[in-house]
């Protein structure tokens, strides 16, 4: 118990169900390429590792230090078209990949810090604007250097050899699975999202995610008592921006793929703020709770509204409310909704419900 | 800083000490006004692009006037003010269809396409700030979360009312085409929008600094809690300054989008991340630092798209940096934020 306390760096999850809801996907996901064969749930359990690597950085930011950017989408551009642009040039292998991520590595932590230096010295609704702007021309740029990002239609690239769906390197199917690249990817995702999870949870645990919370609590009072602001917040925005390059660093492994849509989309902006609201903020286990909900709803929601579209055909206003085109107007709804009376998210209620018990 | 800057600008029967006029960014728009002349080249292609920036500039500031003024007001940022410059615009593709089916004449169905849009807005924005903007006041990080989540969901009811695409906005015949003086072509239309937008600054600046209204508003964005305590209901007086700045996004909304000729869904979120830059540069809640900022964006639009209209993209942003690096907090901070 004590060790594993250790790797939870004292956080634990405070409630009996949240533990066992978190122990279920944890086993769930080691096992996925075992449990879910086909190729769409598999694309569905990758896309939640991801995202969950990816709300957790964004909660750095939201939950604990308390400001909204809306350039998170950037940084995971960078790092799926560090990848991408690097496997493309120089030829598939791990040379590249490495390059790659270090090139994209770079220019987040050089971005992230202009932009905080430059914002949060003011205040933190300028930086909510100023990173729209940012984010906006970014992905602007991107689409208009087609020569190197592959413009609108994004890049095709291969990945080195281990990874690539072709290589099998054990004759006979183990455990009822052959076991090929595809498999292997998956499970480097799991392994890398698993440890800069944890080392996400030792980081707001630290000392210096304590004064971040004390920021966002009360920024004058943090002020006061001898904690540069500034510094802290511009640090918490180049390490939330660092993992949301090797979140997308990872999706980019696994999708063999980068394009505006898959990565620097304001759509995705849209889903991380969803999950965050949705899973609680200031806690990293809402994220991993809300990026499993929010992917499983998300992909079988949209068949839900094409079937219920469909049992409403005919009625005037509800045939173009329940399209599945404006499955947007639904989770805008419920993100509005869950902002105002569902603040603390499910890991927030979870908690609060165990404490009720206790007492 | 040697001269200490104002919010607003200072009246003239305003009460004693009066704070000396900062004249430093009036004289930055000038020189990059003169600047353009020999980057431009010829005289009457500076003409042209100078009288499109400044009309431009000027419709951008009827659109973000609104959104500074709640700002300062009651320290709210609405994310969601770009709703009502699509349905603004959306509103008057309606307008003008009906007016070309029913013959009314280009003015006509020009007017009454601002007024309805105006209409339509403001009494939108009135159940936006009840529904939206009331329960969060005072939480910064929730009042951006939701107007965004209200900004996403007014996007997609355009998209059920008026469908995804993109909807053509022609202009009337009599606003097609340009006048010219010697070799520089000016459109009329773009005369007419500068001339709404002046009339707009106009009726902004007497009410500001002529009418009592105006006299609680200025007092408001200066120290709320004493303007309460004086016996005002500051509430009311901010879902008046929100309605009316919805009716003006709306307004703007109408100019823009006959501007651009056409209007799409996505038209909101554009001129949003447009006029955080013009409120940026200009300083959040100052309705003066709004117009010098919405005309040094126009003016830089325009003049970079001809001179090189790869970096047009990106002129704004570029911009902003320059007047963040120069002023911090905006050309004309306001003192109390």
């Amino acid at each position: 118990m004590n060790a594993l306390d250790r790797i939870l760096s004292h956080d634990r999850p405070r409630s009996k169900w949240l533990a066992a809801a978190l122990v279920l996907i944890l086993v769930v996901l080691a096992l996925a390429p075992f449990l879910f064969p086909g190729a769409k749930s598999m694309s569905v359990v990758a896309k939640i590792l991801v995202f969950i690597l990816l709300v957790a950085s964004y909660d750095l930011l939201l939950g604990y230090t308390g400001i909204v950017s809306f350039a998170h989408t950037m940084f995971f551009g960078i790092g799926a078209y560090g990848i991408a642009i690097a496997s493309e040039k120089l030829g598939a292998g791990w040379g590249a990949v490495a390059l790659g991520l270090l090139g994209a590595v770079l220019v987040s932590v050089a971005l992230s810090l202009l932009i905080g230096l430059f914002s949060l010295r003011v205040k933190a609704i300028f930086f909510a604007m100023i990173t729209l702007a940012v984010a906006t021309a970014f992905q602007t740029l991107a689409s208009q250097l087609s020569d190197f990002t592959g413009g609108e239609d994004g890049l095709s690239f291969k990945t080195p050899e281990w990874l690539s769906p072709s290589f099998e390197p054990f004759e006979t199917e183990v455990l009822g699975l052959l076991i090929d690249g595809k498999a292997i990817t998956y499970w480097l995702l799991f392994v890398v999202v698993l440890a800069l999870f944890l080392l996400l949870l030792r980081i707001v645990n630290s000392p210096f995610g304590r004064v971040l919370q004390a920021i966002r609590e009360n920024d004058f009072r943090a002020e006061a008592i001898g904690y540069r602001t500034v510094v802290y917040r511009t640090l918490s925005n180049v390490l939330a921006a660092l993992f949301a390059t090797l979140a997308g660093a990872l999706l980019a492994l696994w999708l063999r793929y980068v394009g505006p849509d898959t990565t620097l989309s304001f759509e995705i902006m849209l889903d991380i703020l969803l999950i965050v609201v949705i899973g609680g903020m200031g806690t990293l286990y809402g994220a991993v709770i809300g990026a499993v909900l929010f992917v499983v709803a998300q992909n079988y929601l949209q068949d839900l509204l094409a079937v219920g579209a469909t049992a409403v055909q005919g009625v005037p206003v509800l045939q173009a409310v329940i399209a599945p085109d404006r499955w947007l107007l639904w989770l805008g709804v419920l993100f509005v909704l869950s902002v105002y009376h569902f603040p603390t998210g499910v890991v927030g209620r979870l908690r609060a419900l165990a404490l009720r018990l206790k007492t | 800083m040697t001269t200490s800057a104002v919010g607003t600008p200072a009246a003239p029967g305003e009460a004693i000490p009066k704070a000396s006029f900062d004249w430093k960014p009036i004289a930055l728009l000038v020189a990059v006004m003169a600047l353009a002349v020999p980057a431009v080249g010829s005289t009457s292609s500076w003409i042209t692009l100078t009288v499109a920036g400044l009309s431009m500039g000027l419709i951008v500031f009827v659109i973000a006037s609104g959104l500074t003024l709640v700002f300062g007001l009651m320290d709210v940022l609405n994310f969601g003010h770009g709703v009502f410059i699509a349905l603004g615009a959306f509103v008057a593709t309606s307008v003008m269809g009906y007016g070309a089916g029913a013959g009314w004449g280009g003015f006509a169905s020009i007017f009454a396409a601002m007024g309805v849009a105006m209409a339509v807005a403001g009494a939108v924005g009135w159940a936006f700030e009840r529904i939206i903007v009331r329960p969060v006041y005072g939480l910064h990080l929730k009042q951006i979360l939701i107007t965004m989540g209200g900004m996403i969901v007014g996007e997609e009811i355009i998209k059920v009312i008026w469908g995804p695409l993109q909807i053509a906005l022609p202009l009337p015949d009599e606003l097609r085409g340009a006048w010219y003086f010697g070799d520089a072509g000016i459109e009329k239309y773009r005369i007419m929008a500068a001339g709404i937008g002046l009339v707009v600054l106009a009726l902004l600046v007497y009410t500001l600094n002529r009418t009592k209204i105006g006299l609680l508003i200025r007092a408001g964005v200066q120290d709320r809690s004493m303007v309460e305590a004086l016996g005002y209901r500051i509430r009311r007086l901010f879902v008046g300054v929100f309605v009316a700045g919805s009716a003006l996004a709306g307004l703007g909304g109408v100019l823009w989008g006959l501007y651009q000729q056409s209007v799409t869904p996505q038209i909101g979120a554009q001129v949003n991340v447009l006029i955080f830059i013009v409120i940026i540069i200009g300083g959040l809640g100052s309705t003066f630092g709004c117009l010098v900022g919405a005309l040094l964006v126009g003016l830089m639009a325009n003049y970079t798209g001809f001179l090189a209209p790869k970096v047009a993209l990106f002129s704004n942003i570029a911009l902003m940096v320059a007047i963040l690096l120069w002023r911090p907090q905006g050309l004309y901070p306001v003192t109390n934020r």
